[in-house]
């Protein structure tokens, strides 16, 4: 009878796709121990999302709306989330495991004295008992965990919690009192550089990802080369760590062990010659497709379809071809 | 201004597919891969240096300040730490024990001892270790200190009276800064090895490091020998017991083999026969 709190994440104001995993993550595991959850919105704009919220068959979604917390500062958010999941007494704290998740869920366990179940792939659950599966060593293997305290704090992979769907209804809305701590005054937010906006879809959420390697040589590179083939495909674009290093594209864009994990139902790899870091990235995507002009590249080991050629040739053939067979659908 | 920068000893993350999981799924073996410091405490270690050194002249600290690194494992992680000695640190602890025995609760819990001996100004610590991949230690840690913190950095600035620092932190669609008053934690993420990623207001505006981690010359490397290395058990840490623990390891299900295409029109044709993905 696992009683579970989802805390959502905002962004602006609006509530991030990324909650809808760790509300799938709730579904499963209040079903496997017939218990139930709710949703714990904070920040500036949470009273608004809250009637979205209501829609997917929570017990209840509780509102912390104030100005003290409209820019994420962990020190100002972790007290609050601890205070609501002990008044609760809830058994299970979930959050998606995206920069907010990971920043803030380690803090709630250690304000709740809690064990902490980092980036699971899966939850199992036995009678009231819960496991779970978490991939290590850059997806080289999968873990067993078990939390030995009585309040568990996860976060859940994005790329393995599809997103919840509404379920219809209406859980009740309430208000929760903001709490606070010393170390958030010694912390000053001083601003929110936002990357160049992309109207491409968010590389966590896309059903395509095309990558670029360093391959690509250079920015100019992924902006001729890649990017036409990103949008044929209305695809979202990674990158490789190497180019993300060589300053060809934002490292939010970097696939792999230490930065997004995608899996996505198509991954094409363009110039990339696959090092197990970024292969832990994405080697769970349907169907990949790997275009490297070295035939021993170790990407073609985990490849459905791997082309050996020149990728400044094949690229611009492949981006008429797929807008060919797109228009004609 | 003193830095503390914890290090985990991790098995050679460039060839982790060639870790085993012993029969029963009982463990983890990583036999025969090369130990590794973890690389992100590899680059908390350079971070910590560039913040406490002039860098036109890398191999001494500035008066006043110093950089000790810690590491909780086995005794070979010494070895380890005498690699972060030779980049320049002054002095390593390491209190002796084996990951079997440790969580990241546990860990966070015996860094806070350390720091109440050590009193840093400055916790600096890789965001994850590549092994665990829990990314867990420096969120506790602060929290269990009641320091500020800031996660995933790619830059530090210090400001001139040493009593701030003002961090920029990778976060989903762009980089948040954040000014945080010393003592604090700070966990480091990829990009704060690059050659312009710290400023102490010592090292000359126009000075550009090298991207990474610097290497040890050999010299550093026989001093390092020389530095204080003081080897003490966990156990004398005083704290204990675990939140967590691992029931069994699988490897991950294997991909079946693809094929090579020829040419465009065949993937383009088996994207759309075959893998409908298209």
């Amino acid at each position: 009878m696992a009683k579970i709190l989802v805390v959502a994440e905002l962004g602006n104001g609006t509530l991030k796709k990324t909650t809808l995993s760790a509300i799938t993550f709730a579904r499963t595991a209040a079903q496997g121990t017939s218990g139930s959850f709710d949703i714990l919105a904070l920040g500036a704009g949470a009273e608004s999302v809250a009637a979205q919220l209501a829609g997917f068959g929570a017990g209840s979604v509780l509102v912390g709306d104030d100005a003290y917390l409209a820019n994420y500062v962990g020190e100002r958010y972790s007290p609050t989330v601890a205070a609501v999941a002990k008044s609760g007494g809830y058994d299970v704290v979930v959050i998606t495991a995206s920069a907010f998740g990971k920043d803030l869920a380690p803090r709630v366990a250690a304000r709740l004295d809690a064990g902490f179940a980092s980036d699971i792939s899966r939850v199992e659950t036995e009678g009231a008992k819960l496991s779970y599966k978490r991939p290590m060593y850059a997806g080289n293997a999968i873990a067993t965990m078990v939390v030995t305290t009585a309040v568990q704090v996860v976060t859940v992979r994005q790329a393995e919690f599809e997103a919840a769907a509404p379920s219809g209804g209406s859980s009740a809305v309430s208000k929760v009192a903001i709490e606070k701590q010393a170390s958030a005054d010694r912390v000053e937010f001083i601003a929110f550089e936002e990357s160049v906006k992309s109207a491409r879809p968010e590389l966590t959420e896309a059903s395509a990802v095309v990558s670029g390697g360093r391959a690509l040589k250079s920015a100019e590179g992924f902006k001729t080369v890649l990017e036409p083939l990103v949008d044929a495909f209305g695809a979202a674009m990674g990158a490789s760590r190497a180019a993300c290093d060589a300053g060809y594209v934002p490292n939010d864009l970097q696939v792999g062990q230490t930065g997004k994990v995608v899996a996505p139902k198509l991954y094409i790899a363009v110039g990339i010659s696959g090092a197990i870091q970024h292969l832990a990235g994405m080697k769970n995507s349907k169907v990949i497709v790997a275009i490297n002009k070295d035939a021993e590249a170790p990407i073609f080991q985990v490849a459905d379809y791997g082309l050996v050629a020149d990728l400044f040739k094949v690229v611009p053939e492949l981006t008429d071809a797929v807008k060919k067979a797109k228009a004609e659908g | 201004m003193k830095i503390l920068v914890p290090l985990k000893r991790t098995a050679d993350p460039d060839n982790a597919n060639k870790i085993k999981i012993a029969p029963g799924g009982a463990k983890v073996v990583t036999d025969g891969l090369e130990p590794k410091p973890n690389p992100f405490d590899d680059y908390a270690v350079e971070a910590s240096l560039r913040l406490t050194e002039n860098g036109t002249n890398p191999k001494v600290r500035l008066a006043g300040d110093s950089v000790v690194v810690c590491s909780f494992g086995v005794k070979e992680s010494a070895q380890t730490m005498r690699q972060a000695l030779a980049m320049g640190a002054d002095s390593a602890l390491l209190f002796e024990t084996n990951d079997d025995a440790l969580d990241g609760d546990l860990v966070a819990r015996a860094l806070a001892k350390v720091v109440d001996a050590q009193k840093p100004d400055l916790v600096v610590l890789g965001k994850q270790a590549v092994d665990g991949d829990s990314n867990q230690v420096g969120q506790i840690l602060a929290e269990r200190l009641g320091w500020p913190s800031a996660t995933f950095a790619m830059s530090i600035e210090l400001s001139q009276d040493k009593k701030s620092v003002i961090v920029g932190r990778e976060v989903d669609g762009g980089v948040v800064k954040l000014r945080l008053s010393l003592p604090a934690v700070v966990t480091v993420d990829t990009r704060i090895v690059a050659p312009k990623s710290i400023t102490n207001h010592v090292t000359p505006a126009t000075h550009t490091y090298q991207e990474g981690p610097r290497y040890a010359p050999l010299p550093m490397i026989m001093a390092a020998k020389k530095k204080p290395l003081t080897e003490a058990p966990f156990a004398s840490l005083g704290v204990d017991g675990l939140k967590s623990s691992y029931t069994k390891f699988e490897a991950p299900p294997a991909r079946k083999a693809g094929i090579k295409v020829k040419d465009v029109p065949e993937l383009v044709q088996r994207l759309r026969a075959e893998a409908k993905a298209l």
